[in-house]
């Protein structure tokens, strides 16, 4: 049952050959026998789990089902979920119950889907390995002695080992795409606006974006469908159409062009990636595709320019926990500035505190053009690099990271842990959106392959993943921890 | 623009982050890590670029001044370390 997608179990559910309920309680199993091993919850709701099962049950036999009617589904800990505690990863929040859902969660609820729980993530989504976490790292299911990639670290593990069909994960510079390419799974970053970010706890607000977990692309357009749309309460959202991500899922792909970007094959990138991924290209070339080289001269200068962006917002975002009106609070504080800086030091990790105090003295006087200021014009260099690129080609297509997943504990040094999102970062950036798609394997650890869009194009995106996916059978695999485990 | 020690302090005093001395000393070796790989933006020429904050360069969708959330307090208050009579308590700041 676990071994099936979202959309095998939706027609399952549809064809009376199972209940919600009977769903729900496999995989609420699972993840009770299983989850100890790789720590990919931090909260289980089971028990509204069970009851929102049977509602979608009932709903089923009055007729009102939907597509996703009764099919469970677990949360990114960022997520805020009504009555439900939401952490995201940290200390900071271990004791918040989140007063309202966010929209995407209102939207999941409408569709009749049924929230499993709460996924383990980085603290405060910051991270790419998910050891950033209160909660403790995560296993990746695939080799239990490496990372599962992060932010959405928990979401990826949980969706490749079985304990759920499809999650719900954030990215701010690659953490829906790198974790999803480390587990084996799909995972599909939006175009900056088309979901709404309201509830989703800020990390940094004009670059953090919600999307689908699954194992297939088709159940990412299922997802999608769903969640994507304008949001009167996210004023950051886009007020534009959202089409139905399933109608285009089949079309040839005869003639779509693809650019490779030179600049994601070079120097630092693992040779047997580089192989597995121009595997994939080859794979495009037979289903009509054809291919050509491009460049993204601005690349290098990503990394740096998030690094300013990102903790500047991050900075200002997170001044809001401040041990008054929710969050952790120290003990007797001795007047109202201990209070602020005891509490923080006390809820906040070390990676949290690094990209606060980088932000504050980025944004801070004497500093402000020669950082933030700097970084924003690249920023608009790196979006240009982009527009060019599609003027050319459909679909750019390289490795989602430069490496398969590597072992816990081996980054150390946060400069060596940011140099891994060099190829999902820039995305972020330009606001464009991306999937990654299993393709491959270096040893036992999975390799995804990355396609980028111009914005709104996740229809096509989807499209050409759906397309791989047809053609290939990597996104089949499963990691003996599920099958030793059935 | 190397980093020292009085700027990790001035960051955590405008951040209200506690910061041990010996943490102190750890963030100055990180934020110089960090700022230098920054640094790497300087060598690029952005003359006459203008800064993009919104990827899509939307701007704020303006609404009517309505009244649209209604009072929640009790609800926001039960997440709140201390509370009393629908107000948040912090030590004393006026003698």
């Amino acid at each position: 049952m676990h071994d099936k997608t979202v959309t095998q179990l939706a027609a399952a559910l549809a064809d009376g050959e199972l209940t919600s309920r009977e769903l729900t309680s496999h995989y609420l199993q699972r993840i009770e026998r299983l989850d100890s091993k790789l720590n990919s919850f931090i909260t289980v709701t089971a028990d509204q789990a069970l009851k929102a099962a049977d509602a979608a049950d009932q709903a089923r036999a009055k007729g009102n089902a939907g597509l996703l009617t009764g099919i469970p589904l677990a949360l990114k800990d960022i997520f805020c979920t009504k009555g439900v505690k939401t952490s995201c990863g940290s200390k900071m929040l271990d004791t918040f119950i989140a007063p309202y859902n966010a929209t995407v969660v209102e939207k999941l609820n409408a569709a009749g889907t049924v929230s499993l729980g709460k996924t383990n993530m980085d603290e405060f989504a910051m991270g790419s390995s998910n050891e950033s976490s209160f909660y403790g790292p995560v296993k990746n299911p695939w080799d239990l002695s490496a990372v599962p990639g992060g932010s959405s670290g928990g979401s990826a593990a949980a969706v490749a080992a079985g304990l759920v069909p499809a999650a719900m994960g954030t990215d701010t510079g690659g953490s829906i795409r790198q974790p999803a390419a480390f587990c084996g799974i799909t995972g599909l970053k939006p175009t900056y606006g088309r979901v709404s970010r309201y509830g989703i706890i800020a990390y940094a607000s004009s670059l953090d974006q919600a999307g689908p977990m699954a194992r297939t692309a088709e159940d990412c357009a299922h997802l999608l469908n769903h969640i994507a749309g304008h949001d009167l309460r996210d004023s950051t959202s886009l007020a534009r159409g959202v089409p139905d991500y399933l109608d285009t899922l089949d079309a040839p792909l005869s003639g779509l062009k693809i650019g490779l970007p030179k600049e994601y094959f070079g120097d630092g990138l693992d040779p047997e990636v580089a192989a597995a991924v121009r595997e994939a290209v080859r794979v495009y070339e037979s289903l009509g595709a054809t291919v050509r080289e491009v460049s993204l001269p601005h690349t290098h200068y990503a990394i740096p320019a998030y690094y300013v962006i990102a903790p500047a917002e991050a900075s200002s975002n997170l001044s809001r926990y401040d041990g008054v009106r929710f969050g952790h609070r120290c003990e007797n504080p001795l007047d109202l500035t201990d209070l602020y800086k005891r509490s923080r030091e006390e809820g906040f990790g070390d990676e949290v505190k690094r990209r606060i105090l980088i932000g504050t003295h980025t944004l801070s006087e004497g500093f402000f053009d020669a950082y933030y200021k700097k970084a924003q014009q690249v920023r608009r260099l790196i979006r240009q690099d982009f527009l060019d690129a599609f003027e050319d080609v459909d679909v750019l297509m390289g490795p989602a990271s430069p490496s398969p997943a590597f072992d816990l504990g081996a980054k150390k040094d946060p400069v060596s842990m940011y140099l891994q999102d060099i190829y999902t970062i820039s995305v972020n950036l330009a606001g464009i959106p991306g999937i990654s798609v299993p393709a491959g394997f270096v040893g036992n650890r999975p390799v995804g392959l990355q396609i980028l869009g111009t914005h709104f194009a996740e229809a096509q995106l989807l499209n050409v993943a759906h397309k791989f996916q047809q053609a290939t059978d990597w996104h089949r695999q499963r990691p003996a921890f599920a099958k030793e485990n059935a | 623009m190397a980093l020292e020690d009085s700027h990790v302090r001035r960051a955590a005093h405008l951040a209200r982050l506690g910061v041990s001395d010996d943490q102190a000393r750890g963030f100055v070796d990180d934020l110089n890590r960090i700022l230098e790989m920054v640094d790497q933006l300087q060598s690029l020429d952005t003359e006459g670029v203008a800064p993009l904050a919104h990827p899509l360069d939307a701007t704020q969708r303006l609404r009517a001044d309505e009244v649209t959330e209604s009072s929640q307090r009790d609800t926001f208050q039960h997440s709140a370390p201390a509370v009393e009579n629908g107000l948040y308590l912090v030590p004393r700041v006026v003698e």
